[in-house]
């Protein structure tokens, strides 16, 4: 995959994120602070521009300004956590010219470990982690199988829709919702639920850019 | 929902050109959003840099000036200001002697000012970072974020604010910082919920006859709710949860915070029950702020902040200040 793939996965995900702005601030209302979709909307229109004048042209690249720009733009949580995920990825992704899965999959690894390291969560807390991680996981375990690309995606993004939804039943330990104790359970994560719409679309750019 | 904006996309940006018409005392770079004192940094004075998101006016903004903060950093309505604005507002204000963050424990200010504190670092610049909670609303547990940084924030901008105008060290600005937090504990009560310019409705339903016991100061859900009770049961509500963490005695500072929507009469009812209720336990009111200190936009409600004093905390909380929320002495 070259850098006009990962440019199409950051567009498609500005979309999705934008059309599903006011899902994402409603699943915050109910457990945060009301903004969440609002928050990632600004960031990623900032992100669509920035790559479109900057014209990155490694996918390390654009994933580290997409990251940049998101921490620049968001604000809350979320920016320093999504903006951490993507730099940690664009920086494993390096200097290549071209992605291999294997290579995405050490990527999406690094994202995943950014985000534990900074915002201290683990699975079962009721955050972004519960769905990247199995999705991490799901993808790097389709790849060490041999599965095909198609196959490997379709396993990314099925075990991050899986986790944002398992996250309905849990008690939060990290974040505002924490401070509900156990009036967090029965709503889905936001940030959970932004993941798998981002996972999603990059799935989408992927298939189409094969 | 009505509200008196141009448009949701533009309200912290206009707020901000209103803050810049009305304080000449201020000086407000509206595209990055920082606001400082006039006149830049004091040369070897500490600095004091706060900031959260935007919707509660006066906090941070209306503390900048002469004995208090030295910048504020203004986040979206409700959202942690990002690092870029942080870094702007350390480097404007440093003087030489570092500088000090004051930070609300919430987990989107604690991690930007986190990554603000890293890149000042690289610039040279000195920073150390308190972070306050003083809400018992929320247990400090290994199953919560931690406690949430609310009404203390005011009283520990005040006294480090004073003492850093003094010409203390940075080591000691961030001392008695961390001793007024320490000392420090607040609970917050919603009436009504408050609405976001850009959520258009409101953050979440209370009927009528409820209210949220343990509300935060972004209108997040408290802890538990009961139906409306007297000024009188509210206050004893606010200090028995207090007072269940802190002992309440000796000679207190205390606020009593309107949440944006309150009239200033019922705070004045409720601090009056506030005085009855520590004279009762055998406290003294020493010094006290009755006022909108710490709101949640539109929100109708109120929270209760209690500070055991010291001397010298008393000393420095009398120190003068100038600044367009607090002034006195000067």
């Amino acid at each position: 995959m070259r850098a006009e793939v990962f440019r199409a996965w950051i567009t498609a995900a500005a979309t999705v994120i934008g059309e599903q702005r006011d899902h994402l601030t409603q699943l915050d209302a109910a457990i945060g602070d009301a903004d969440h979709g609002i928050n990632l909307d600004r960031g990623f229109t900032a992100v669509v521009s920035a790559i479109e004048s900057a014209a990155p042209v490694t996918p390390g690249a654009v994933l580290t300004l997409t990251g940049t720009t998101l921490i620049s733009k968001v604000g809350g949580a979320s920016g320093p956590l999504y903006g951490t995920a993507f730099r940690r990825a664009g920086r494993a992704l390096g200097d290549a010219a071209d992605v291999d899965l294997p290579g995405l999959a050490v990527a999406l690894e690094d994202a995943l470990a950014g985000v534990q390291q900074l915002g201290a969560a683990r699975e079962g807390d009721k955050t972004m982690v519960d769905a990247l991680a199995p999705a991490t996981a799901a993808f790097s375990k389709a790849i060490a199988v041999g599965a095909p690309a198609a196959d490997a995606l379709a396993a990314l993004v099925e075990a991050a829709r899986a986790g944002a939804a398992a996250t309905i039943s849990m008690q939060a330990l990290k974040g505002r919702a924490s401070y509900l104790g156990p009036r967090s359970v029965g709503h889905e994560d936001p940030g959970a639920a932004s993941t798998a719409l981002i996972l999603g679309a990059l799935r989408d750019a992927a298939r189409a850019g094969q | 929902m009505k509200k008196v904006i141009n448009s949701p996309d533009t309200v912290v940006a206009d707020a901000l050109a209103g803050v810049a018409a009305a304080h000449p005392s201020l000086a407000v770079d509206i595209e990055n959003k920082v606001i400082t004192r006039a006149g830049g940094p004091q040369a070897g004075k500490v600095g004091l840099v706060s900031g959260g998101g935007s919707g509660h006016e006066p906090l941070h903004g209306g503390f900048v000036g002469y004995g208090m903060l030295d910048a504020a950093c203004p986040g979206e309505v409700f959202t942690s200001p990002v690092p870029d604005q942080m870094l702007a507002a350390t480097k404007a204000v440093d003087g030489g002697a570092g500088v000090l963050h004051i930070v609300k424990n919430y987990t989107g200010d604690v991690l930007n000012f986190q990554m603000a504190a890293e890149l000042a670092g690289d610039e040279g610049i000195e920073v150390v970072a308190v972070v306050t909670n003083d809400d018992v609303a929320v247990q400090d547990s290994l199953y919560t974020a931690g406690r949430r940084g609310t009404g203390a924030t005011v009283f520990v901008e005040k006294i480090a604010g004073a003492l850093a105008e003094e010409g203390a060290g940075l080591d000691k600005v961030a001392a008695v910082a961390r001793e007024v937090n320490e000392r420090s504990r607040s609970l917050g009560v919603a009436l009504t919920s408050c609405v976001v310019p850009a959520a258009g409705k409101p953050t979440f339903d209370l009927a009528d006859s409820e209210i949220e016991m343990g509300i935060g100061i972004h209108g997040e859900p408290g802890r538990s709710r009961v139906p409306l009770a007297p000024a009188s049961d509210l206050a004893a509500a606010a200090l028995d949860a207090i007072g269940a963490d802190m002992p309440l005695s000796d000679d207190l500072l205390v606020m009593v915070n309107g949440m944006g929507g309150t009239p200033l009469l019922e705070l004045y009812v409720l601090f009056n029950e506030v005085r009855k209720y520590l004279e009762g336990h055998g406290a003294r009111i020493a010094r006290n702020l009755v006022g909108n200190y710490i709101t949640s936009l539109e929100m109708q409600g109120f929270s209760v902040t209690v500070c055991r004093l010291t001397d010298t905390l008393t000393r420095l909380w009398d120190a003068p200040v100038d600044t367009p929320a607090l002034r006195w002495g000067r």
